[in-house]
């Protein structure tokens, strides 16, 4: 009885009852893959809504005060009102560890979300025209979501978030000839900065960068209902249809439950697992260092790539063009991003294929792509894998200054074989048309002279002339 | 795709899955109130966490139920709207044309407009200087904390008799009165390890007693450098070095903090030492090099 | 006459011993019972079996092994309750492993080279110390290479061992000894009323406030990233191929 009438209200005032039929019509492909994206959406939602309860408790201020709080190993110790109500937060504040533990896992699993979407992506071809904007703009939210998670890892002032900064001012002042300026800039000052740095990344933290990427998802989901999503190919499906459930009710009731499913995963997680015990870390000073300090997972590919770049420093008649961290701190990703950015555009000149499609492939339709996809995954794993060749030291006894050398050598030669095998694999499973984990079950038959069928045995056979 | 089944077995089978959506959400339901119990009576995470995250599971549950059984996927056929409009397109072509049409100074205009974006965005950016101080990438070096005469004090502000270090030993150290923070400030003072003799006369002034203060800031990226390796027993351990943990950029202490390992392109910064009348730790100078990590004119003097 | 005989028997019969005890024990401070006299016998011969042919026939030290003279029961409780010693590769680390040698046995080897000259097996009380200073000064001294949370750590050519199953004792010793490629701290840098602290903070590191969840090993970020990837993210792809379809 009331549903009707609040209908009717809403309709009469915001004329929306147009808009709810035309969205309760729109039309979804049900494939289980097309729901990654969705995962990111609902992590970035839970980080909203937790990161919302944990600004009502967090002090951006790098002002010292001397901890009084329930911790014994830090009583009396001299720390910053930021690290102080962290703590509190964390020890102090009831639900509070849960809520911050939440929110910290729920932005590793969004970044975790967002990579494999963009491999789906990838691996599909779906981000051929006419979706080659939009997958610059999910490559823009993948970058927006990693300078957002470390900025927000970074605001309790631990000693290990603290450490990071260090290492990010200092890549930042090794950008050529401006980084020096730069990182003074965003700093306010040499490091460890002004007193004003930690409410400054405050503000990007729970602004300036969440409306970005508010910005950038609405823009993103608005290219996908105005093109409608890819499908596979399959019975009936064509370029100029598009299959599926219709978003009302089924489609949004499955959707909700994937969101409900994200929530309680990433609360399961935060109430059960433990991340960044801020507590046990203590404060950061600029003269503290600690071993075994890595950034969150996400940045590990440029810990790795730090490490593992020899000691060049370009420096022309006393002035230092290029300094060591460029390398693998700006370079490397930079390389990285522009190769995915521009890929749409590579692949349309190296296939010759400029029509649009809104119909998928499987990764093995085009072993190119996938092989060369391969690749660069396997490469950016071999320098992720070096940037903890200290804790592989620690826990398996293989000398770090043999890893190194190990990696390095790794991070060129598995990608090269990698991208062979793969195309190979791919070629292979176009001719047998078996599924790539299970056994190719078909019979085969040959047509005979007579025109009817007869059975020529298992196995795939031979390729055809 | 399955067959359709025979009605009543498709009611069954509808009624059991309304049951189980049913089921879930009461389970929600229950596990709701515990969360709300949880919260009230104890300050257990691992608690809370379990009720609030079966809670929304259980609506999960609940919600893919309904939308497995009761509102399956279904293989509606749409045509997709094309998104270009060629004749839209045109339209908006032929209007723009007109109203642009019709200056006969485009030329001009449109350079004017141009300069004046330009001009008007880069005043609107320039404020963003503000955010820093426009060195050239580093302090006045006579601003600098460490000079001659002035004494080392360890992190609680006492200063450092030279005795206090017994060989193979180190201790971090700042400039009297500086403030700590200061990237130039932290110094590791290390002693040399026994029997070592292996500086060179030009090395040996500057360290009284096999005593060295190198900068304790990482000439790569600006980590704490917190390791001092020390031979117990130098015939058979590594040389004596200070070693940064965060890529483990090696120096040797003995070749004024010289890069044997690792990324650091620059080397350590040195401290040369005295020991002043009362037997205290004193800096004979500044340090050897700009500190921290590398920018333009970190190696202009 | 015959009384200064006896007499001049007497005093002999006293000096013997005199003149013996003078040789046997060099060290005035060390007081030589009949069974300590033993025991640094029996400890000089394992010590000529299994430690001779790198430091010496006397324990003076080669090019594979240091000089043991000064190194005291300090040094050699240390290194043969750990496992450290015997060495099978001189050069390589010494690393912790179960002791070679039972328990009398080591007794014995402490006792003859704490005979030699050197501290003694050290004191320590967790109990008196502040655990707050313990924090600040592991963090200060120790962190570097340990790691903040004592679970070990990696300097170039070497391992700074987990402490996870060092006692108190053993973390004194370690302190004072400078092992491998860790510098000494004596008690002028590092008194006793600090040493109390540090082992204070390294035991609360063995039983950490893990008040959060399952801790993965307390080694931080690498073992999270994992945590996120292969439990949570694969728990919502099994879940989503639940709800979607597979296939065409």
């Amino acid at each position: 009885m009331i549903f009707p009438r609040v209908g009717r209200f809403l309709d009469d005032r915001t004329g929306s009852a147009s808009l709810a039929t035309r969205a309760f019509r729109y039309v979804f492909p049900d494939h289980w893959t097309f729901l990654f994206g969705e995962i990111a959406l609902y992590c970035f939602l839970i980080l909203v809504g937790t990161g919302v309860y944990l600004t009502l408790f967090f002090e951006p201020s790098t002002a010292q005060t001397i901890y009084h709080g329930s911790y014994a190993p830090l009583q009396g110790q001299e720390v910053s009102e930021a690290y102080q109500s962290a703590v509190n937060i964390s020890l102090d504040v009831k639900a509070g560890l849960l809520i911050r533990q939440t929110h910290h896992w729920a932005a590793l699993v969004f970044v975790a979300a967002i990579v494999v979407h963009m491999l789906r992506i990838f691996f599909t071809g779906a981000f051929r025209r006419p979706r080659d904007l939009n997958w610059m703009v999910g490559l823009s939210l993948a970058l927006t979501a990693l300078i957002e998670g470390f900025a927000g890892y970074s605001l309790p002032d631990d000693l290990l978030s603290g450490m990071g900064l260090a290492i990010g001012y200092s890549v930042l002042a090794s950008f050529p000839i401006i980084g020096g300026w730069l990182a003074v800039l965003v700093w306010g000052g040499e490091f460890p900065g002004g007193e004003e740095f930690i409410s400054r990344l405050y503000a990007a933290h729970i602004f300036i960068l969440p409306l970005l990427i508010f910005g950038l998802i609405g823009f993103h989901l608005f290219l996908v209902v105005k093109h409608r999503h890819t499908q596979f190919a399959g019975p009936g499906r064509q370029e100029r249809n598009v299959i599926g459930s219709p978003l009302f009710p089924g489609y949004m009731i499955r959707s909700g439950g994937l969101f409900f499913a994200t929530a309680g995963v990433l609360l399961l997680m935060g109430g059960l697992i433990q991340i960044n015990p801020i507590w046990q870390y203590g404060v950061y000073q600029p003269w503290l260092g600690t071993n075994g300090a890595q950034p969150d997972y996400y940045f590990g590919w440029l810990i790795g790539a730090l490490r593992m770049m020899p000691n060049w420093e370009l420096v022309i008649g006393g002035w230092t063009i290029i300094p060591n961290p460029f390398f693998g701190g700006i370079l490397y990703p930079m390389i990285v991003f522009s190769v995915l950015f521009a890929w749409p555009v590579l692949e349309r000149r190296f296939s010759g294929d400029r029509a649009p499609h809104h119909l998928v492939q499987r990764p093995r339709d085009a072993p190119f792509r996938t092989g060369i996809g391969t690749a660069m995954l396997l490469q950016v794993t071999m320098v992720q894998i070096a940037g903890s060749a200290d804790r592989i030291y620690v826990s398996f006894g293989v000398s770090y200054e043999l890893q190194i050398w190990f990696w390095r050598i790794a991070a060129v030669v598995v990608p090269i074989a990698g991208f062979f095998i793969a195309r190979a694999i791919c070629r292979r499973l176009l001719r047998s048309e078996a599924h790539p984990l299970r056994r190719w079950t078909g019979e085969r038959v040959e047509r005979t002279k007579a025109g009817d069928f007869e059975a020529a045995g298992k196995g795939p056979g031979p390729p055809p002339p | 795709m399955t067959d359709p089944r025979p009605p009543e077995e498709e009611r069954r089978s509808r009624d059991r899955a309304e049951l189980a959506t049913a089921a879930f959400l009461l389970v929600a339901a229950l596990a709701g109130v515990a969360a709300i119990v949880v919260y009230i009576v104890t300050d257990d995470t691992q608690a809370l966490g379990i009720s609030l995250g079966l809670a929304f599971l259980a609506v999960a549950g609940a919600m893919i139920v309904a939308g497995l059984r009761l509102y399956p996927a279904q293989k509606v056929v749409e045509e997709r709207p094309p998104a270009a409009d060629p004749p839209a397109e045109a339209a908006v072509e032929q209007e723009v044309g007109e109203a642009v049409g019709g200056l006969s100074r485009r030329k001009l205009l449109f350079g004017a407009a141009g300069a004046a974006g330009a001009a008007i965005g880069g005043a609107l950016i320039v404020p963003l200087g503000s955010l820093g101080p426009f060195e050239l990438g580093g302090p006045d070096p006579d601003d600098l904390p460490w000079k001659d005469g002035v004494r080392l004090v360890d992190d609680q502000g006492a200063l450092i008799p030279a005795d206090l270090l017994q060989q193979g030993a180190f201790i971090p150290a700042f400039p009297e009165g500086a403030d700590k923070r200061e990237l130039a400030s932290p110094v590791m003072v290390l002693r040399l390890p026994e029997g070592d003799d292996q500086l060179d006369p030009e090395q040996a002034a500057i360290a009284p007693r096999g005593i060295l203060a190198f900068s304790r800031i990482c000439t790569h990226a600006g980590c704490a450098i917190a390791l001092y390796r020390n031979p117990l027993f130098p015939p058979q351990a590594p040389s004596p070095a200070l070693v940064c943990p965060c890529h483990y950029s090696t120096f040797d202490v003995r070749q004024g903090g010289k890069v044997i390992f690792g990324p650091a392109g620059r080397d350590l910064p040195q401290l040369p030492l005295k020991i002043d009348d009362q037997g205290i730790l004193t800096a004979a100078g500044p340090l050897s090099g700009k500190p921290g990590p590398s920018y333009l004119t970190v190696r202009k003097t | 006459m015959r009384r200064l005989l006896i007499l001049a028997a007497a005093i002999g019969a006293c000096l013997v011993p005199a003149a013996a005890l003078g040789q046997a024990a060099p060290d005035p401070a060390v007081v030589a019972t009949g069974e300590e006299v033993m025991q640094v016998q029996a400890g000089r011969t394992l010590f000529l079996e299994g430690c001779a042919s790198c430091h010496g026939q006397n324990a003076e030290g080669t090019e594979r092994a240091p000089d043991l003279h000064g190194a005291g029961a300090q040094s050699a409780d240390f290194y043969l309750r750990t496992g450290r010693m015997p060495l099978a590769v001189p050069g390589e680390q010494p690393l912790r492993n179960p002791p070679e040698y039972s328990e009398d046995e080591i007794q014995a080897l402490v006792a003859y080279v704490g005979s030699l000259g050197g501290p003694p097996i050290p004191t320590v009380d967790p109990a008196a110390g502040n655990l707050s200073e313990g924090e600040r000064l592991f963090t200060l001294f120790c962190a570097g290479c340990h790691g903040k949370l004592a679970k070990g750590g990696v300097v170039t050519g070497a391992l700074a061992p987990s402490l996870d199953a060092a006692t108190p004792v053993q973390v004194a010793q370690a302190i004072r000894i400078g092992p491998f490629v860790m510098p000494p701290f004596d008690d002028k840098l590092i008194d006793q009323e600090e040493m109390n602290s540090i082992v204070a903070y390294v035991e609360k590191t063995k039983h950490a406030d893990n008040r959060g969840g399952w801790d993965m090993g307390g080694i931080g970020p690498v073992p999270e990233g994992m945590a996120a990837f292969f439990i949570g993210l694969v728990a919502l792809l099994v879940i989503s191929r639940l709800i979607g379809e597979r296939g065409s």
